[in-house]
Order: structure tokens, then C-alpha cells, then sequence
């Protein structure tokens, strides 16, 4: 039995092809991947994301304890501030691409809060629980099933999410994020999204989870908001260079072989993993993802061989059609040597090679990025 | 075209069967049912004329954003003509799959047998359970 959001009925009745996704039954697409797509990046639309783990810390180590698992520090993070981060395991792989945020509730109640992907929420939570030390003062509650998360993504985003709340957002900062109330209940806002746009992303208690969406869709009907599906989500990602966990992100890939410097941060720390990726950053690096563009219409799809001069070099790790750009894109891993902008590579699509070259991350950027 | 004068694959391909000089000559397409259900066609392979094809066995291939599907052909034959405008015109499925949306005609093999296929109704009734 597939988990279903509190949204799960207004998608049936809004004609959304429903998918499993990570044990959830989710929207795939309303009308068309490409129209959703294009409203995000031309209007904005609203995604129902409450399959993501939301897990909640309080107590005096909170802090400390996340900052034990987290790539990136945790201490001394702002109230209000996010951060884009990865847990790893003790040989440096890629348990999970999270965010972390530092909240204050109205009554001045300060947490901690992760965001994790759907389909490693349970791996999390037995890893959070095993690396809970006997005497820590950390209160940790899974909150996924008690509430709900909506995505509002696009240019106008902010003009619609602000007539929920009677505020100007426009001053927020990017990556941050405040607690309010929706409906007589809490309501986390913060303006972070997956799709390269600008954009929020709501949590709700799941009993207002509805009528909050029916007020996002109401505010945005002037500016033609319409909902969008996961099958957007991946689009919207992959044009935006960002990475989606069991695609570029395993626990047999590090930080530094998935371009994620910036989100590691070795100097100081002791969390779990560090001590490989500080061995690892002394060595060559074998292989590193890239981004590839093609010049036909065929698409290349996930774990079709890249090749070089005949010899295979490495595999793509997601493929799409690019909407916005109008021709296939990929992001791949490759041997470091083939990995340079501007290299010509072959990708076997099912059995025919077509011309791929490796071009910068992101495929996308939107205009006026702050 | 009257929808209900052709014949249909299990995999949603369509045939109209048109004699010809004593041939039968088999126009095969996809149904606007299929078509709604792949949307956001982007690629089509087309075979090359001349290419003996059996049925149920892979004769091209049509590529959505989402994923890539193989399409079959319905009857066994030879294909004699391709609708060359269609890879660069992937709409005109949408648009008209009975007509303009047409991909490829087949001249019949003598043997090949066209109660194998589905009625319009037969047709009708599948799309119903799948849809």
C-alpha cells in the first residue's frame, strides 16, 4: 500500500498521473511535463513535495549532534538560515543530499530541522538513531506523516505566496526561512526550491495542508499558477545542474567526485566521513560529473555508456529532453581526463552513438539570480 | 477516416487495410489514445523502406520526454512508404492521428492474417481498462 498525501484526492480529481515514487503515490504530471515545466520557468506552479522526510531536533546538543553528521557546520548556523549539506557514511559516500535549517518558533522556541529525500528517509532516521549517544540532550521527531510540504516555484512566486501571509517577502534572502502561521496552525516558509527558479517551499500540518493549496492556487490564478509534477521536478533539476540522490548521488560516489565542494566543509570538523574525504582530496580523482549536451533529439537516459575514442569512459547518471533549451542534456559521470568543457564524447543510445560534449554545470541559470 | 473501419494492436498501433491491384496495403499509425498517454513527443525513428517486418515485432521507435517506447508493427509485410514529415512534425500525432499522423504502410504478406487484430470496440473496450 503506497502512503498518500492529504493532497492525494485533488490530484485524482485534477487528472494527475499518479506514480510510486519512493512508496508514495505522487503527481507525475497534470497535463504535459513540458507545459508544467514551462509555466515554472515563465509563471510559477505549486508541487506537492510531502514525500520528503522531515525530521525535527530539539534539545541543548541538537546543534552539536547534527553538526557530527552534517558535511557542513551546523554550529553557529543563524536563526532563520539554510543550508544545502550531505551526510556520509564513514568511507565518505553519499548517504543523502539534505537540507538543514535553524528555526525560531513566534514563542521564541528554537530548532533544528533536516530535510531529506523520500527514498532515504527510513536509511536516515535508523542512521540518526545509531549515532544518538546515550546521555545526549536531543530530542529527535520524525514529523513527515504530521505535516505536509508544498513547493511554490517561478518569477511570480513571490507575488502569490505573499498574499497568503499579508507580507512583503521580497526582502527574504535566499536560503532562509521563518516560522509563521496558516490557517490558526504553524507554518515554516522558507525560499528555497529544486527547480533553478526563484521560489518558496511551505510546511503545513497535514489537517490544513488543502486549504492552504486551494489559497496558493486561488492567489495565483492571476498569474496563471498551475500545479506541477514530479516528472517536472526532474526537468526543472537537471536543466538547474542539480543532483537527485540514486542518480549522481550514491553511497558508492563522495562529495568531491560529485562536484559538491562547496557544500563540504573539512576545516575544523569531525563528522562522520571526514577523515576520508580529507585522505580523498590529497588524491587524483578518478572520475567527476559533468554535463552534456547533444545535438540531435534522442535522449540520453540513465547508465547509457559514454565513450571515447571507442573505449567506454564513464555512464550517464540522468537524461532528458531540455524543454528550455530544446535539445537532449544528461549530466554523467566520466574519467577526470574526458571531463574538461568542451571535450567531445559518444553516447551509445541504445545501440547508435551520437555526438555529446561536455559543457558547463549549470545548463541554466535564471536571469537576475540573486 | 472512419475510426470504427479499422483494426488495432494490443500495443495501440492502428491499421487501415486498402486493396490495391490485387495488394493489400496495410496504413499503420498510433491512436490518439496512445499519444495522449506518451505526450511530449520529441523523437521518432522511422524504419527504411523495404525492411520486411513480422508482426509484433519492433519496427521503430517514439521518444517522450519521460521515456522511450518501441512501436510494433501490427501486421507482417513489407514496408513500401514512410511519412517522412513526421519526426519533424511529432504535433500531427496529437493533432490527427488518423490521417496526417499516419508512419508507415505495409504491403501484406499472402498469409498474414488480419483476425489476429482488435475491432474498434474490441479496441475501445482495452483503452477503457487501461485508461
Amino acid at each position: 500500500m503506497l502512503a498518500q498525501t492529504p493532497l492525494n484526492d485533488w490530484h485524482l480529481e485534477h487528472g494527475a498521473r499518479m506514480v510510486d515514487f519512493a512508496g508514495w503515490s505522487m503527481p507525475v504530471q497534470y497535463t504535459s511535463i513540458v507545459e508544467e515545466h514551462q509555466a515554472t520557468r515563465t509563471a510559477a506552479t505549486i508541487f506537492d513535495i510531502s514525500h520528503m522526510g522531515r525530521l525535527r531536533f530539539d534539545g541543548p546538543d541538537a546543534e552539536a549532534f547534527l553538526d557530527r553528521l552534517l558535511t557542513r557546520k551546523v554550529v553557529g548556523m543563524g536563526l532563520g538560515r539554510i543550508r544545502y549539506s550531505l551526510m556520509t557514511n564513514a568511507s565518505g559516500g553519499i548517504l543523502d543530499d539534505v537540507l538543514v535549517y535553524h528555526l525560531e518558533t513566534p514563542s521564541s522556541r528554537r530548532y533544528h530541522m533536516l530535510v531529506v529525500n523520500a527514498s532515504n528517509r527510513e536509511k536516515i532516521v535508523k542512521w540518526i538513531q545509531a549515532s544518538l549517544q546515550p546521555g545526549e540532550a536531543v530530542e529527535f521527531n520524525d514529523r513527515t506523516m504530521e505535516t505536509a510540504m508544498i513547493a511554490v516555484q517561478g518569477p511570480d512566486a513571490t507575488r502569490i505566496v505573499e498574499q497568503l501571509f499579508a507580507k512583503d517577502l521580497s526582502s527574504m534572502g535566499y536560503y532562509t526561512g521563518i516560522v509563521t502561521e496558516q490557517m490558526g496552525k504553524p507554518c515554516i516558509v522558507t525560499r528555497t526550491g529544486y527547480t533553478g527558479e526563484d521560489g518558496y517551499e511551505l510546511i503545513v500540518r497535514t489537517d490544513v495542508a488543502q486549504q492552504v493549496w486551494n489559497n496558493l492556487m486561488l492567489a495565483g490564478r492571476e498569474f496563471g499558477v498551475r500545479p506541477a509534477g514530479l516528472g517536472a521536478r526532474d526537468t526543472l533539476r537537471l536543466e538547474a545542474g542539480m543532483p537527485l540522490y540514486g542518480h549522481e548521488l550514491t553511497e558508492e560516489i563522495n562529495p568531491i567526485q560529485a562536484g559538491l565542494c562547496f557544500a563540504v566543509n573539512l576545516k575544523d570538523r569531525k563528522f562522520s566521513g571526514h577523515q576520508a574525504l580529507v585522505d580523498f582530496a590529497d588524491q587524483q580523482n578518478p572520475f567527476q560529473r559533468i554535463g552534456l549536451e547533444l545535438r540531435g533529439r534522442r535522449v540520453p537516459r540513465e547508465d547509457y555508456a559514454i565513450l571515447r575514442d571507442g573505449e567506454e569512459i564513464g555512464k550517464v547518471s540522468s537524461g532528458t529532453f531540455s524543454p528550455t533549451l530544446g535539445r537532449p542534456i544528461a549530466m554523467a559521470y566520466v574519467v577526470s581526463a574526458a571531463a574538461e568543457i568542451g571535450t567531445e564524447v559518444k553516447v551509445d543510445i541504445r545501440g547508435k552513438l551520437e555526438t555529446a560534449c561536455v559543457v558547463e554545470l549549470p545548463f541554466y541559470s535564471r536571469p537576475n539570480a540573486t | 477516416m472512419n475510426l470504427e473501419e479499422l483494426l488495432y494492436a494490443e500495443t495501440h498501433e492502428w491499421v487501415h487495410v486498402v486493396e490495391d491491384n490485387g495488394e493489400k496495403i496495410a496504413t499503420v499509425g498510433i491512436s490518439a489514445f496512445a499519444v495522449e498517454q506518451l505526450t511530449d513527443l520529441v523523437f521518432m525513428e522511422l524504419p527504411q523502406v523495404g525492411t520486411a517486418v513480422e508482426a509484433g515485432n519492433e519496427f521503430g521507435e517514439v521518444e517522450s520526454v519521460k521515456a522511450v517506447s518501441p512501436l510494433y508493427s501490427p501486421v507482417s509485410g513489407e514496408i513500401v512508404e514512410t511519412n517522412l514529415s513526421l519526426p519533424d512534425n511529432l504535433q500531427t500525432l496529437g493533432e490527427d492521428p488518423y490521417e496526417a499522423g499516419w508512419i508507415i504502410k505495409i504491403k501484406l504478406a499472402n498469409e498474414f492474417d488480419l483476425s489476429s487484430l482488435l475491432d474498434h470496440e474490441s479496441y475501445q473496450r482495452q483503452c477503457a481498462e487501461e485508461g
